[in-house]
Protein backbone atom coordinates (compact mmCIF):
# COMPACT_ATOMS: atom_id res chain seq x y z
CA UNK A 1 0.00 0.00 0.00
CA UNK A 2 2.84 2.59 0.72
CA UNK A 3 5.01 1.47 -2.05
CA UNK A 4 2.71 1.97 -4.70
CA UNK A 5 1.66 5.28 -3.29
CA UNK A 6 5.35 6.22 -2.70
CA UNK A 7 5.47 5.46 -6.51
CA UNK A 8 2.85 7.54 -7.16
CA UNK A 9 4.04 10.41 -5.94
CA UNK A 10 7.77 9.89 -7.56
CA UNK A 11 5.84 9.23 -11.19
CA UNK A 12 3.75 12.40 -10.34
CA UNK A 13 6.79 13.95 -9.45
CA UNK A 14 8.47 13.13 -12.70
CA UNK A 15 5.56 13.97 -14.59
CA UNK A 16 5.17 17.51 -13.05
CA UNK A 17 9.14 17.47 -13.49
CA UNK A 18 8.97 16.76 -17.23
CA UNK A 19 5.65 19.06 -17.82
CA UNK A 20 8.43 21.76 -16.23
CA UNK A 21 10.60 21.29 -18.35
CA UNK A 22 8.63 21.42 -21.22
CA UNK A 23 7.27 24.19 -20.10
CA UNK A 24 10.49 25.65 -19.70
CA UNK A 25 11.29 24.95 -23.28
CA UNK A 26 7.95 26.62 -24.03
CA UNK A 27 8.90 29.68 -23.02
CA UNK A 28 12.60 29.76 -24.30
CA UNK A 29 11.07 28.97 -27.76
CA UNK A 30 9.01 31.64 -27.34
CA UNK A 31 11.80 33.75 -26.50
CA UNK A 32 13.81 32.88 -29.65
CA UNK A 33 10.79 33.24 -31.59
CA UNK A 34 9.95 36.94 -30.22
CA UNK A 35 11.22 39.50 -32.58
CA UNK A 36 10.18 37.35 -35.87
CA UNK A 37 6.65 37.11 -33.82
CA UNK A 38 6.53 41.11 -33.71
CA UNK A 39 7.56 41.32 -37.15
CA UNK A 40 5.22 39.21 -38.06
CA UNK A 41 2.17 40.19 -36.43
CA UNK A 42 2.97 44.14 -36.76
CA UNK A 43 5.16 44.32 -40.00
CA UNK A 44 3.27 41.84 -41.86
CA UNK A 45 0.00 40.55 -41.01
CA UNK A 46 -1.48 43.18 -39.77
CA UNK A 47 0.06 45.78 -42.65
CA UNK A 48 -1.96 42.93 -44.82
CA UNK A 49 -5.11 43.14 -43.21
CA UNK A 50 -4.73 46.82 -42.68
CA UNK A 51 -3.69 47.15 -46.63
CA UNK A 52 -6.82 44.64 -47.58
CA UNK A 53 -9.27 47.35 -45.98
CA UNK A 54 -7.40 50.96 -47.30
CA UNK A 55 -8.17 49.11 -50.80
CA UNK A 56 -11.70 50.13 -50.44
CA UNK A 57 -11.23 53.27 -49.25
CA UNK A 58 -10.09 56.57 -50.24
CA UNK A 59 -6.87 57.75 -48.37
CA UNK A 60 -4.41 60.27 -48.22
CA UNK A 61 -2.12 59.40 -45.14
CA UNK A 62 -3.15 62.30 -43.29
CA UNK A 63 -7.08 62.36 -42.86
CA UNK A 64 -8.67 59.16 -41.99
CA UNK A 65 -9.94 56.53 -44.68
CA UNK A 66 -12.73 57.26 -46.47
CA UNK A 67 -15.15 53.89 -47.28
CA UNK A 68 -15.73 53.59 -51.12
CA UNK A 69 -15.77 50.10 -51.75
CA UNK A 70 -15.17 48.53 -55.30
CA UNK A 71 -14.76 52.04 -56.38
CA UNK A 72 -10.92 51.90 -56.78
CA UNK A 73 -11.06 48.49 -58.40
CA UNK A 74 -13.98 50.00 -60.80
CA UNK A 75 -11.48 52.92 -61.64
CA UNK A 76 -8.45 50.92 -62.10
CA UNK A 77 -10.07 49.05 -65.36
CA UNK A 78 -11.06 52.56 -67.03
CA UNK A 79 -7.83 54.29 -65.77
CA UNK A 80 -5.52 54.39 -69.19
CA UNK A 81 -2.08 54.34 -67.13
CA UNK A 82 -3.32 51.53 -65.30
CA UNK A 83 -3.54 49.65 -68.14
CA UNK A 84 -0.43 50.83 -69.35
CA UNK A 85 0.87 49.38 -66.87
CA UNK A 86 -0.27 46.49 -66.70
CA UNK A 87 0.15 45.68 -70.09
CA UNK A 88 4.26 46.68 -69.91
CA UNK A 89 5.00 44.68 -66.85
CA UNK A 90 3.29 41.92 -68.34
CA UNK A 91 5.08 42.22 -71.79
CA UNK A 92 8.61 42.62 -69.75
CA UNK A 93 7.62 39.28 -67.74
CA UNK A 94 6.68 36.90 -70.34
CA UNK A 95 9.48 38.48 -73.02
CA UNK A 96 12.36 38.98 -69.95
CA UNK A 97 11.58 35.52 -68.07
CA UNK A 98 12.15 33.35 -70.67
CA UNK A 99 14.64 35.08 -72.67
CA UNK A 100 16.94 34.94 -69.38
CA UNK A 101 16.17 31.28 -68.51
CA UNK A 102 17.46 30.28 -72.13
CA UNK A 103 20.76 32.52 -72.48
CA UNK A 104 21.25 31.01 -68.68
CA UNK A 105 20.92 27.34 -69.81
CA UNK A 106 22.83 27.71 -73.00
CA UNK A 107 25.99 28.85 -71.05
CA UNK A 108 25.19 26.61 -68.28
CA UNK A 109 25.46 23.77 -70.68
CA UNK A 110 29.03 25.34 -72.34
CA UNK A 111 30.39 25.89 -68.99
CA UNK A 112 29.39 22.22 -67.51
CA UNK A 113 32.36 21.24 -68.96
CA UNK A 114 36.22 19.97 -67.60
CA UNK A 115 37.51 22.60 -68.90
CA UNK A 116 40.55 25.36 -67.90
CA UNK A 117 39.34 28.20 -66.18
CA UNK A 118 36.06 27.09 -66.12
CA UNK A 119 35.59 28.99 -62.08
CA UNK A 120 36.66 32.10 -64.12
CA UNK A 121 34.09 32.26 -66.67
CA UNK A 122 31.79 31.48 -63.97
CA UNK A 123 33.01 34.61 -62.08
CA UNK A 124 32.42 36.78 -65.27
CA UNK A 125 28.88 35.74 -66.32
CA UNK A 126 27.85 35.86 -62.27
CA UNK A 127 29.15 39.32 -62.32
CA UNK A 128 26.25 41.34 -64.02
CA UNK A 129 23.68 39.56 -61.63
CA UNK A 130 25.46 41.53 -58.64
CA UNK A 131 25.40 44.42 -60.10
CA UNK A 132 22.23 44.83 -62.20
CA UNK A 133 20.27 45.76 -59.14
CA UNK A 134 22.05 48.98 -58.58
CA UNK A 135 21.14 52.27 -59.37
CA UNK A 136 24.84 53.30 -60.90
CA UNK A 137 24.21 50.42 -63.81
CA UNK A 138 20.46 51.79 -64.63
CA UNK A 139 22.55 54.72 -64.73
CA UNK A 140 25.14 53.24 -67.35
CA UNK A 141 21.81 51.77 -69.05
CA UNK A 142 20.59 55.25 -70.05
CA UNK A 143 23.70 56.48 -70.48
CA UNK A 144 24.30 53.45 -73.44
CA UNK A 145 21.10 53.59 -74.85
CA UNK A 146 21.16 57.74 -75.50
CA UNK A 147 21.28 59.27 -79.14
CA UNK A 148 24.82 59.81 -78.45
CA UNK A 149 25.74 57.01 -75.75
CA UNK A 150 28.00 53.69 -76.34
CA UNK A 151 26.06 51.52 -78.36
CA UNK A 152 25.07 54.27 -81.16
CA UNK A 153 29.34 55.31 -81.21
CA UNK A 154 29.44 51.45 -82.17
CA UNK A 155 26.48 51.20 -84.65
CA UNK A 156 28.53 53.97 -86.38
CA UNK A 157 31.27 52.48 -86.74
CA UNK A 158 29.89 49.92 -89.12
CA UNK A 159 28.14 52.15 -90.80
CA UNK A 160 24.60 52.05 -88.66
CA UNK A 161 22.80 54.72 -87.81
CA UNK A 162 21.46 54.44 -84.38
CA UNK A 163 18.90 56.60 -82.56
CA UNK A 164 18.04 57.76 -78.71
CA UNK A 165 16.77 54.13 -78.17
CA UNK A 166 15.79 55.72 -74.41
CA UNK A 167 13.58 58.44 -75.76
CA UNK A 168 11.81 56.25 -78.46
CA UNK A 169 8.58 55.07 -77.06
CA UNK A 170 8.86 51.77 -79.15
CA UNK A 171 12.21 51.19 -77.97
CA UNK A 172 12.92 52.12 -74.65
CA UNK A 173 11.09 49.15 -72.72
CA UNK A 174 13.60 46.88 -75.00
CA UNK A 175 16.62 48.49 -73.24
CA UNK A 176 15.39 47.32 -69.83
CA UNK A 177 14.31 43.50 -71.13
CA UNK A 178 18.05 43.53 -72.27
CA UNK A 179 19.37 44.98 -68.92
CA UNK A 180 16.86 42.49 -67.27
CA UNK A 181 18.46 39.44 -69.55
CA UNK A 182 22.25 40.85 -69.28
CA UNK A 183 22.15 39.15 -65.29
CA UNK A 184 21.42 35.87 -66.69
CA UNK A 185 24.65 34.56 -64.57
CA UNK A 186 22.31 33.89 -61.01
CA UNK A 187 20.45 31.57 -62.58
CA UNK A 188 22.58 30.24 -64.56
CA UNK A 189 24.60 29.59 -61.68
CA UNK A 190 21.73 27.13 -60.36
CA UNK A 191 21.53 25.51 -63.72
CA UNK A 192 25.58 24.48 -63.46
CA UNK A 193 24.22 22.97 -59.94
CA UNK A 194 21.77 20.66 -61.44
CA UNK A 195 23.79 20.40 -64.54
CA UNK A 196 25.65 18.38 -61.75
CA UNK A 197 23.62 16.75 -60.29
CA UNK A 198 22.59 14.49 -63.35
CA UNK A 199 24.41 11.24 -63.45
CA UNK A 200 26.65 10.61 -65.97
CA UNK A 201 25.93 7.15 -66.72
CA UNK A 202 22.67 7.98 -68.62
CA UNK A 203 25.05 10.06 -70.83
CA UNK A 204 27.33 7.03 -71.50
CA UNK A 205 24.07 4.94 -72.30
CA UNK A 206 23.42 7.84 -74.67
CA UNK A 207 26.82 7.51 -76.32
CA UNK A 208 26.45 3.87 -76.62
CA UNK A 209 23.19 4.30 -78.11
CA UNK A 210 24.43 6.45 -80.60
CA UNK A 211 22.45 9.52 -79.62
CA UNK A 212 23.68 12.96 -81.76
CA UNK A 213 24.24 16.19 -79.31
CA UNK A 214 20.33 17.54 -80.09
CA UNK A 215 18.73 14.10 -79.12
CA UNK A 216 20.87 14.00 -75.74
CA UNK A 217 20.06 17.53 -74.76
CA UNK A 218 16.31 17.34 -75.53
CA UNK A 219 15.74 13.83 -74.00
CA UNK A 220 18.41 13.46 -70.83
CA UNK A 221 19.42 17.41 -70.16
CA UNK A 222 16.43 19.06 -70.37
CA UNK A 223 14.36 16.36 -68.43
CA UNK A 224 16.07 15.37 -65.68
CA UNK A 225 16.84 19.55 -65.06
CA UNK A 226 12.91 20.01 -65.43
CA UNK A 227 12.95 20.64 -61.09
CA UNK A 228 15.48 23.20 -61.91
CA UNK A 229 13.73 24.92 -64.67
CA UNK A 230 10.34 25.09 -62.40
CA UNK A 231 12.38 26.44 -59.54
CA UNK A 232 14.12 29.88 -61.51
CA UNK A 233 11.23 29.94 -62.97
CA UNK A 234 9.29 31.24 -60.24
CA UNK A 235 11.88 32.58 -58.90
CA UNK A 236 12.42 35.18 -62.41
CA UNK A 237 8.57 35.40 -62.35
CA UNK A 238 8.40 37.14 -58.66
CA UNK A 239 11.17 39.25 -59.35
CA UNK A 240 10.52 40.27 -62.81
CA UNK A 241 6.82 41.06 -61.99
CA UNK A 242 8.26 43.59 -59.14
CA UNK A 243 10.85 45.66 -61.19
CA UNK A 244 11.30 48.81 -60.21
CA UNK A 245 14.72 50.49 -60.06
CA UNK A 246 15.56 50.29 -63.59
CA UNK A 247 12.91 51.80 -64.86
CA UNK A 248 12.85 54.33 -62.54
CA UNK A 249 15.70 55.46 -63.37
CA UNK A 250 15.80 54.97 -66.68
CA UNK A 251 12.89 57.28 -67.16
CA UNK A 252 13.70 59.77 -64.42
CA UNK A 253 10.35 58.28 -62.55
CA UNK A 254 8.26 58.95 -65.70
CA UNK A 255 7.50 55.81 -66.92
CA UNK A 256 7.75 57.64 -69.95
CA UNK A 257 8.08 57.86 -73.22
CA UNK A 258 4.61 57.61 -73.34
CA UNK A 259 4.03 55.23 -70.41
CA UNK A 260 6.14 52.55 -72.21
CA UNK A 261 8.21 51.62 -69.12
CA UNK A 262 5.55 52.44 -66.49
CA UNK A 263 6.11 49.30 -64.91
CA UNK A 264 3.14 48.16 -62.52
CA UNK A 265 5.11 48.98 -59.07
CA UNK A 266 6.55 52.69 -60.39
CA UNK A 267 2.68 53.41 -61.27
CA UNK A 268 1.82 52.03 -58.00
CA UNK A 269 4.79 54.37 -56.27
CA UNK A 270 3.37 57.18 -58.09
CA UNK A 271 -0.30 57.04 -57.16
CA UNK A 272 0.52 56.04 -53.31
CA UNK A 273 3.90 58.35 -52.96
CA UNK A 274 3.71 61.55 -55.36
CA UNK A 275 0.07 61.22 -55.59
CA UNK A 276 -1.29 60.11 -52.51
CA UNK A 277 -4.06 58.18 -53.48
CA UNK A 278 -3.43 55.24 -50.95
CA UNK A 279 -6.44 53.92 -51.15
CA UNK A 280 -6.11 53.25 -54.81
CA UNK A 281 -2.38 51.87 -54.48
CA UNK A 282 -3.35 49.31 -51.64
CA UNK A 283 -5.90 48.24 -54.33
CA UNK A 284 -3.10 48.09 -57.08
CA UNK A 285 -1.32 46.06 -54.52
CA UNK A 286 -3.71 43.74 -54.10
CA UNK A 287 -3.95 42.95 -57.94
CA UNK A 288 -0.65 42.01 -58.17
CA UNK A 289 -0.52 39.64 -55.31
CA UNK A 290 -3.73 38.33 -56.91
CA UNK A 291 -2.29 38.03 -60.33
CA UNK A 292 1.03 36.66 -59.06
CA UNK A 293 -0.51 34.17 -56.92
CA UNK A 294 -2.51 33.14 -59.78
CA UNK A 295 0.39 32.75 -62.02
CA UNK A 296 2.11 30.64 -59.66
CA UNK A 297 -0.20 28.66 -59.12
CA UNK A 298 -0.36 27.69 -63.02
CA UNK A 299 2.87 27.06 -62.77
CA UNK A 300 2.67 24.70 -59.99
CA UNK A 301 -0.28 23.06 -61.34
CA UNK A 302 0.97 22.56 -64.76
CA UNK A 303 4.46 21.22 -63.08
CA UNK A 304 3.46 17.97 -63.25
CA UNK A 305 2.85 17.70 -66.98
CA UNK A 306 5.95 18.90 -67.29
CA UNK A 307 8.45 18.44 -64.78
CA UNK A 308 10.30 15.28 -64.03
CA UNK A 309 10.96 14.09 -60.65
CA UNK A 310 13.49 11.06 -60.12
CA UNK A 311 11.83 9.88 -57.50
CA UNK A 312 8.36 9.56 -58.88
CA UNK A 313 6.94 13.02 -57.97
CA UNK A 314 7.43 13.41 -54.58
CA UNK A 315 7.97 17.12 -53.53
CA UNK B 1 38.81 12.31 -83.87
CA UNK B 2 40.81 13.96 -81.15
CA UNK B 3 42.09 16.61 -83.49
CA UNK B 4 38.66 17.94 -83.65
CA UNK B 5 37.49 17.73 -80.24
CA UNK B 6 40.37 19.98 -79.44
CA UNK B 7 39.34 22.48 -82.33
CA UNK B 8 35.90 22.28 -80.52
CA UNK B 9 37.37 22.78 -77.57
CA UNK B 10 39.25 25.64 -78.53
CA UNK B 11 36.20 27.36 -80.27
CA UNK B 12 34.49 26.94 -77.12
CA UNK B 13 36.94 28.67 -75.23
CA UNK B 14 36.60 31.47 -77.79
CA UNK B 15 33.27 31.57 -77.40
CA UNK B 16 32.99 31.91 -74.03
CA UNK B 17 35.49 34.69 -73.61
CA UNK B 18 34.43 37.06 -76.72
CA UNK B 19 30.86 36.84 -75.09
CA UNK B 20 31.84 37.65 -71.57
CA UNK B 21 34.16 40.11 -72.81
CA UNK B 22 30.89 41.31 -74.82
CA UNK B 23 28.78 41.53 -71.80
CA UNK B 24 31.28 43.11 -69.19
CA UNK B 25 32.41 45.85 -72.08
CA UNK B 26 30.33 48.35 -70.50
CA UNK B 27 31.23 48.17 -67.47
CA UNK B 28 34.80 48.27 -68.09
CA UNK B 29 34.13 51.53 -70.22
CA UNK B 30 32.35 53.01 -67.61
CA UNK B 31 35.23 52.39 -64.93
CA UNK B 32 37.84 53.84 -67.47
CA UNK B 33 35.38 56.79 -68.39
CA UNK B 34 35.40 57.57 -65.19
CA UNK B 35 39.38 58.71 -65.26
CA UNK B 36 38.79 60.52 -68.36
CA UNK B 37 38.32 64.33 -69.38
CA UNK B 38 34.73 65.18 -69.38
CA UNK B 39 35.35 66.24 -73.18
CA UNK B 40 36.67 63.00 -74.13
CA UNK B 41 34.32 60.63 -72.35
CA UNK B 42 32.00 59.93 -75.48
CA UNK B 43 35.04 60.77 -78.52
CA UNK B 44 34.99 57.22 -78.81
CA UNK B 45 33.60 53.84 -77.87
CA UNK B 46 37.26 52.98 -77.04
CA UNK B 47 38.38 52.10 -73.07
CA UNK B 48 41.75 53.61 -73.68
CA UNK B 49 42.97 57.57 -73.77
CA UNK B 50 45.17 59.84 -74.32
CA UNK B 51 44.83 61.69 -71.45
CA UNK B 52 44.10 60.56 -67.42
CA UNK B 53 42.25 62.61 -64.74
CA UNK B 54 40.76 62.18 -61.42
CA UNK B 55 38.82 65.41 -61.54
CA UNK B 56 35.81 63.21 -62.37
CA UNK B 57 36.02 62.13 -58.72
CA UNK B 58 36.53 65.77 -56.65
CA UNK B 59 33.45 67.19 -59.33
CA UNK B 60 31.45 63.77 -58.23
CA UNK B 61 32.60 63.87 -54.62
CA UNK B 62 30.79 67.35 -54.12
CA UNK B 63 27.49 66.95 -55.68
CA UNK B 64 25.69 69.76 -53.65
CA UNK B 65 26.22 72.19 -51.29
CA UNK B 66 27.14 71.15 -47.96
CA UNK B 67 27.18 67.66 -48.40
CA UNK B 68 29.21 65.60 -50.19
CA UNK B 69 29.34 61.82 -50.79
CA UNK B 70 31.58 61.24 -47.68
CA UNK B 71 28.24 61.07 -46.06
CA UNK B 72 26.09 58.70 -48.43
CA UNK B 73 28.50 56.25 -48.08
CA UNK B 74 27.95 57.14 -44.09
CA UNK B 75 24.64 56.19 -44.17
CA UNK B 76 24.57 53.66 -46.46
CA UNK B 77 27.16 51.41 -44.41
CA UNK B 78 25.38 52.41 -41.27
CA UNK B 79 22.14 51.31 -42.72
CA UNK B 80 23.83 48.06 -44.50
CA UNK B 81 25.59 47.16 -41.55
CA UNK B 82 23.29 47.38 -38.76
CA UNK B 83 20.96 45.33 -41.29
CA UNK B 84 23.59 42.63 -41.48
CA UNK B 85 23.96 42.60 -37.79
CA UNK B 86 20.14 42.46 -37.40
CA UNK B 87 19.46 39.74 -39.59
CA UNK B 88 22.25 37.73 -38.40
CA UNK B 89 20.50 37.57 -34.93
CA UNK B 90 16.81 37.63 -35.54
CA UNK B 91 16.69 35.27 -38.19
CA UNK B 92 19.30 33.29 -36.66
CA UNK B 93 17.01 33.24 -33.35
CA UNK B 94 13.79 32.43 -35.20
CA UNK B 95 15.29 29.82 -36.90
CA UNK B 96 16.86 28.06 -34.11
CA UNK B 97 13.25 27.65 -32.54
CA UNK B 98 11.84 26.10 -35.47
CA UNK B 99 14.35 23.87 -36.66
CA UNK B 100 15.28 22.59 -32.42
CA UNK B 101 12.78 23.62 -29.93
CA UNK B 102 9.05 22.22 -29.38
CA UNK B 103 6.01 24.72 -28.65
CA UNK B 104 2.53 24.76 -29.30
CA UNK B 105 1.07 26.53 -32.53
CA UNK B 106 5.08 25.76 -34.05
CA UNK B 107 3.25 24.13 -37.48
CA UNK B 108 0.98 27.23 -37.53
CA UNK B 109 3.83 29.73 -37.08
CA UNK B 110 6.11 27.84 -39.73
CA UNK B 111 3.78 28.03 -42.40
CA UNK B 112 3.13 31.72 -42.04
CA UNK B 113 6.63 32.23 -41.90
CA UNK B 114 6.99 30.49 -45.04
CA UNK B 115 4.25 32.47 -46.85
CA UNK B 116 5.76 35.91 -46.18
CA UNK B 117 8.81 34.49 -48.52
CA UNK B 118 6.37 34.74 -51.50
CA UNK B 119 4.30 37.72 -50.68
CA UNK B 120 5.40 40.79 -52.53
CA UNK B 121 6.56 43.75 -50.33
CA UNK B 122 3.94 45.79 -51.68
CA UNK B 123 1.23 44.12 -50.48
CA UNK B 124 2.33 45.31 -46.48
CA UNK B 125 3.53 48.71 -48.41
CA UNK B 126 1.08 51.75 -47.47
CA UNK B 127 0.19 50.33 -44.00
CA UNK B 128 4.01 50.21 -43.27
CA UNK B 129 4.57 53.34 -44.32
CA UNK B 130 1.69 54.76 -42.49
CA UNK B 131 3.35 53.19 -39.29
CA UNK B 132 6.14 54.73 -39.33
CA UNK B 133 4.41 57.99 -41.03
CA UNK B 134 3.10 58.10 -37.44
CA UNK B 135 6.22 57.26 -35.37
CA UNK B 136 8.07 59.97 -37.14
CA UNK B 137 10.13 57.96 -38.09
CA UNK B 138 10.43 59.52 -41.86
CA UNK B 139 14.18 60.68 -42.75
CA UNK B 140 15.54 58.28 -40.02
CA UNK B 141 17.14 55.25 -40.60
CA UNK B 142 14.40 53.22 -39.01
CA UNK B 143 12.45 52.56 -41.36
CA UNK B 144 15.19 50.62 -43.22
CA UNK B 145 16.74 48.74 -39.73
CA UNK B 146 13.73 48.36 -37.35
CA UNK B 147 11.94 45.67 -40.12
CA UNK B 148 15.73 43.72 -39.64
CA UNK B 149 15.32 43.77 -35.73
CA UNK B 150 12.02 41.91 -36.26
CA UNK B 151 13.29 39.72 -38.87
CA UNK B 152 11.29 40.13 -41.34
CA UNK B 153 13.57 38.83 -43.96
CA UNK B 154 11.46 35.81 -43.57
CA UNK B 155 14.49 33.78 -46.73
CA UNK B 156 17.05 33.84 -44.49
CA UNK B 157 15.17 32.25 -42.06
CA UNK B 158 14.10 29.51 -43.94
CA UNK B 159 17.68 28.99 -45.33
CA UNK B 160 19.11 29.07 -41.49
CA UNK B 161 15.71 26.26 -40.59
CA UNK B 162 17.43 24.05 -43.80
CA UNK B 163 20.80 24.47 -42.69
CA UNK B 164 20.16 24.26 -38.69
CA UNK B 165 18.23 20.91 -39.42
CA UNK B 166 21.68 19.29 -40.96
CA UNK B 167 23.51 19.70 -37.39
CA UNK B 168 23.62 16.39 -35.40
CA UNK B 169 21.34 16.34 -33.17
CA UNK B 170 23.94 14.08 -31.14
CA UNK B 171 25.82 17.23 -30.56
CA UNK B 172 22.70 18.91 -28.79
CA UNK B 173 22.19 16.07 -26.58
CA UNK B 174 26.03 15.65 -25.64
CA UNK B 175 25.90 19.80 -25.06
CA UNK B 176 22.84 19.16 -21.89
CA UNK B 177 25.02 15.92 -20.21
CA UNK B 178 27.39 18.83 -20.16
CA UNK B 179 25.24 20.66 -18.55
CA UNK B 180 23.95 23.36 -21.48
CA UNK B 181 20.71 25.04 -21.47
CA UNK B 182 18.71 26.12 -24.52
CA UNK B 183 20.48 29.06 -24.75
CA UNK B 184 24.03 27.51 -24.53
CA UNK B 185 22.93 24.95 -27.21
CA UNK B 186 22.51 27.76 -29.50
CA UNK B 187 25.43 30.05 -28.93
CA UNK B 188 28.00 27.36 -28.44
CA UNK B 189 26.86 24.64 -30.51
CA UNK B 190 24.39 26.12 -33.27
CA UNK B 191 26.42 28.88 -33.92
CA UNK B 192 29.80 28.51 -34.75
CA UNK B 193 28.76 25.20 -36.98
CA UNK B 194 26.45 27.86 -39.11
CA UNK B 195 29.09 29.94 -40.27
CA UNK B 196 28.86 29.08 -43.78
CA UNK B 197 24.46 30.06 -43.94
CA UNK B 198 25.58 32.89 -41.32
CA UNK B 199 27.70 34.32 -44.23
CA UNK B 200 25.90 33.65 -46.98
CA UNK B 201 23.02 35.63 -44.63
CA UNK B 202 25.46 38.54 -44.36
CA UNK B 203 26.66 39.02 -47.41
CA UNK B 204 23.37 38.91 -49.44
CA UNK B 205 21.66 40.83 -46.82
CA UNK B 206 24.41 43.68 -47.31
CA UNK B 207 24.09 43.57 -50.93
CA UNK B 208 20.44 43.69 -50.95
CA UNK B 209 20.14 46.67 -48.16
CA UNK B 210 22.78 48.46 -50.16
CA UNK B 211 21.08 48.40 -53.26
CA UNK B 212 17.47 48.57 -51.72
CA UNK B 213 16.20 51.95 -53.80
CA UNK B 214 12.68 50.97 -53.10
CA UNK B 215 12.58 51.38 -49.54
CA UNK B 216 15.35 54.72 -49.24
CA UNK B 217 13.29 56.31 -51.93
CA UNK B 218 10.04 55.93 -49.31
CA UNK B 219 11.76 57.10 -46.25
CA UNK B 220 14.46 58.98 -47.13
CA UNK B 221 13.74 62.82 -48.42
CA UNK B 222 16.19 64.85 -46.99
CA UNK B 223 19.85 65.39 -48.67
CA UNK B 224 21.72 64.30 -45.15
CA UNK B 225 19.73 61.30 -44.48
CA UNK B 226 20.82 60.44 -48.42
CA UNK B 227 22.41 57.55 -49.37
CA UNK B 228 24.70 56.59 -51.91
CA UNK B 229 22.00 55.28 -54.94
CA UNK B 230 19.93 58.47 -53.86
CA UNK B 231 23.10 60.80 -53.80
CA UNK B 232 23.70 59.34 -57.66
CA UNK B 233 19.80 59.58 -58.28
CA UNK B 234 20.78 63.64 -57.63
CA UNK B 235 22.88 63.69 -60.48
CA UNK B 236 20.30 63.14 -62.99
CA UNK B 237 17.81 65.39 -61.25
CA UNK B 238 20.19 68.63 -60.62
CA UNK B 239 23.00 68.47 -63.04
CA UNK B 240 21.49 67.37 -66.37
CA UNK B 241 23.27 65.23 -68.58
CA UNK B 242 26.55 67.35 -68.93
CA UNK B 243 28.65 65.75 -66.58
CA UNK B 244 28.60 62.46 -67.06
CA UNK B 245 32.23 61.59 -65.64
CA UNK B 246 31.35 62.40 -62.30
CA UNK B 247 28.33 59.94 -62.78
CA UNK B 248 29.83 57.57 -64.06
CA UNK B 249 32.87 58.32 -61.15
CA UNK B 250 30.51 58.21 -58.09
CA UNK B 251 28.85 55.08 -60.09
CA UNK B 252 31.83 53.16 -59.76
CA UNK B 253 32.88 54.12 -56.07
CA UNK B 254 28.94 52.99 -55.44
CA UNK B 255 30.00 49.85 -56.78
CA UNK B 256 33.24 48.75 -54.86
CA UNK B 257 31.49 47.69 -51.32
CA UNK B 258 29.62 45.22 -52.93
CA UNK B 259 32.36 43.69 -55.35
CA UNK B 260 34.62 43.95 -52.39
CA UNK B 261 32.05 41.68 -50.68
CA UNK B 262 31.83 39.42 -53.51
CA UNK B 263 35.13 38.70 -53.98
CA UNK B 264 36.29 38.02 -50.51
CA UNK B 265 33.56 35.89 -50.41
CA UNK B 266 33.48 34.72 -53.45
CA UNK B 267 33.65 30.97 -52.85
CA UNK B 268 30.50 31.31 -50.24
CA UNK B 269 28.56 33.13 -52.79
CA UNK B 270 28.55 30.70 -55.52
CA UNK B 271 28.39 27.71 -53.71
CA UNK B 272 25.49 29.73 -51.57
CA UNK B 273 23.74 30.34 -54.83
CA UNK B 274 24.42 26.31 -56.10
CA UNK B 275 22.92 25.23 -53.07
CA UNK B 276 20.16 27.14 -51.95
CA UNK B 277 18.90 29.00 -55.23
CA UNK B 278 19.49 32.60 -53.65
CA UNK B 279 20.04 35.53 -56.14
CA UNK B 280 22.16 38.46 -56.52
Amino acid sequence: MKGSEALETTTIKKKSKINKERRKQYIAAYVFLLPWLIGFLGLILGPMISSLYLSFTRFDLLSTPEWIGLANFQEMFQDDRWIASAKVTLTFVFVAVPTQLVAALLVAVLLNKKMMGVGFYRTTYYLPSLLGGSVAIAILWKNLFEIDGLINQVLAFFNIQGQGWISHPDYALGTIIILATWQFGASMVIFLAGLKQIPKELYEAAAVDGGTKPQVFFRITLPLLSPVIFFNLVIELIKSIQVFTSAFIISEGTGGPINSTLFYTLYLYQKGFTQFEMGYASAMAWILVFVLGVMTLLIFFSSKYWVHYEDGGKL
Amino acid sequence: MNQSTNTSKILTHVFIIVFGLFMLYPVVWMVTSSFKPETLIFSSPSIFSKEWTLDNYTNGWNVVRNVNFGQFFKNSFMISIIAVLANLITCSMAAYAFARLKFPLKKLWFACMLMTIMLPAHATLIPQYTIFHNLDWINTILPLTVPKLLATDAFFIFLMVQFFRGIPRELDESAIMDGCGIFQIYTRIIMPLAVPVLITTAIFTFIWTWDDFFSQILYLNTVDTFTVPLGLRLFLDSQGESSWGSVFAMSVLSLIPITTVFFIFQRYIVEGIATTGIKG
